[in-house]
């Protein structure tokens, strides 16, 4: 099972669009990715997760980390999601109230800075 | 690998290498039985799938931690009520009310959790969790309740009066 990390950017902003079942097996190669755009300079990260078909705990996990490597680094971390199995999974864990999350990757990237 | 167990009444075990790169096929194997068997909505489903691949990654964990070769159990039930499905580990035994408790969202130390969220999305998202650790593995047994089996003359019944 192959995740679809596509980076592009959109303006001052940095979108890394998620294709595909991040869990145990593929979160890792999700986190080398994010930790790569940080030490890159990269400040104002969107991760677009509507390409997403499944995230677990251990993806949840990744973004937890990756949001205070960037607030650590004075940079923001949000998400794009309207999948509402998706949206479920950090609704349960309380995670909606810790995340800014989009409907779009245009309404992410055009919250102020 | 799979088999039909013989003495617990209808069921199925599936035993996968203790491998992240298996979790993926434990998922796919509980949603196409679930799926098969028309007893939960969809999003139900998805909910069990979850369940399935949060309890996996722990007992897969387990194992990778303690360099144990052995494999990680799925078992599949089926009752008049509900589906269920167990997955079983080697390990040392799981205590869940050792788990931490995690700061509230809204303290900024709550960033320093990446982990431990998997049992409490598994309380949530079916509607009956037991875990029954021993000193040679864990058992996750996870329901969910559902009517009952269709009837496939039933259904049969109801094409001929179409």
């Amino acid at each position: 099972m192959e995740l679809g990390l596509d980076v592009s950017e959109h303006g001052t902003a940095t979108v890394l669009a998620v294709k595909g079942e991040v869990d145990v097996y593929t979160a890792p190669r999700l986190r080398e990715r994010l930790v790569e755009l940080v030490n890159q300079g990269k400040r104002s990260i969107v991760i677009d997760l509507e390409g997403v078909e499944f995230l677990d705990s251990t993806g949840l996990g990744v973004l937890v980390g990756g949001l205070k490597r960037l607030r650590t680094n004075d940079g923001e971390l949000s998400l794009v999601c309207t999948q509402h199995r998706i949206l479920r999974v950090f609704e349960i864990t309380g995670l909606t109230k810790v995340f800014a999350i989009h409907d779009s990757v245009d309404a992410a990237t055009a919250v102020p800075k | 690998m799979a088999r039909v167990l013989d003495g617990t009444g209808p069921g199925i075990e599936l035993e996968i290498p203790a491998r992240p790169e298996y979790i993926g096929l434990a998922r796919l194997v509980v949603s196409s039985l679930a799926s098969s068997r028309r007893r939960l909505a969809d999003d139900r489903i998805h909910d069990l799938k979850l369940a399935v691949s949060e309890a996996c990654t722990n007992a897969i964990e387990v194992h990778a931690g303690l360099d144990i070769d052995e494999r990680v159990r799925l078992r599949w039930f089926e009752g008049d009520d509900r589906l269920e499905v167990a997955i079983e580990d080697c390990g040392p035994g799981f205590d869940p009310s050792a788990l931490p408790a995690h700061p509230p969202v809204t303290d900024p130390e709550r960033l320093n959790f990446e982990r431990g969220l998997g049992i409490p999305l598994i309380r949530t998202l079916v509607d009956r969790v037991d875990f029954a650790p021993s000193s040679a593995g864990t058992s996750v047994r996870m329901v969910m309740y559902c009517g009952p089996a269709n009837d496939p003359e039933a259904d049969l019944a109801d094409e001929a009066q179409d």
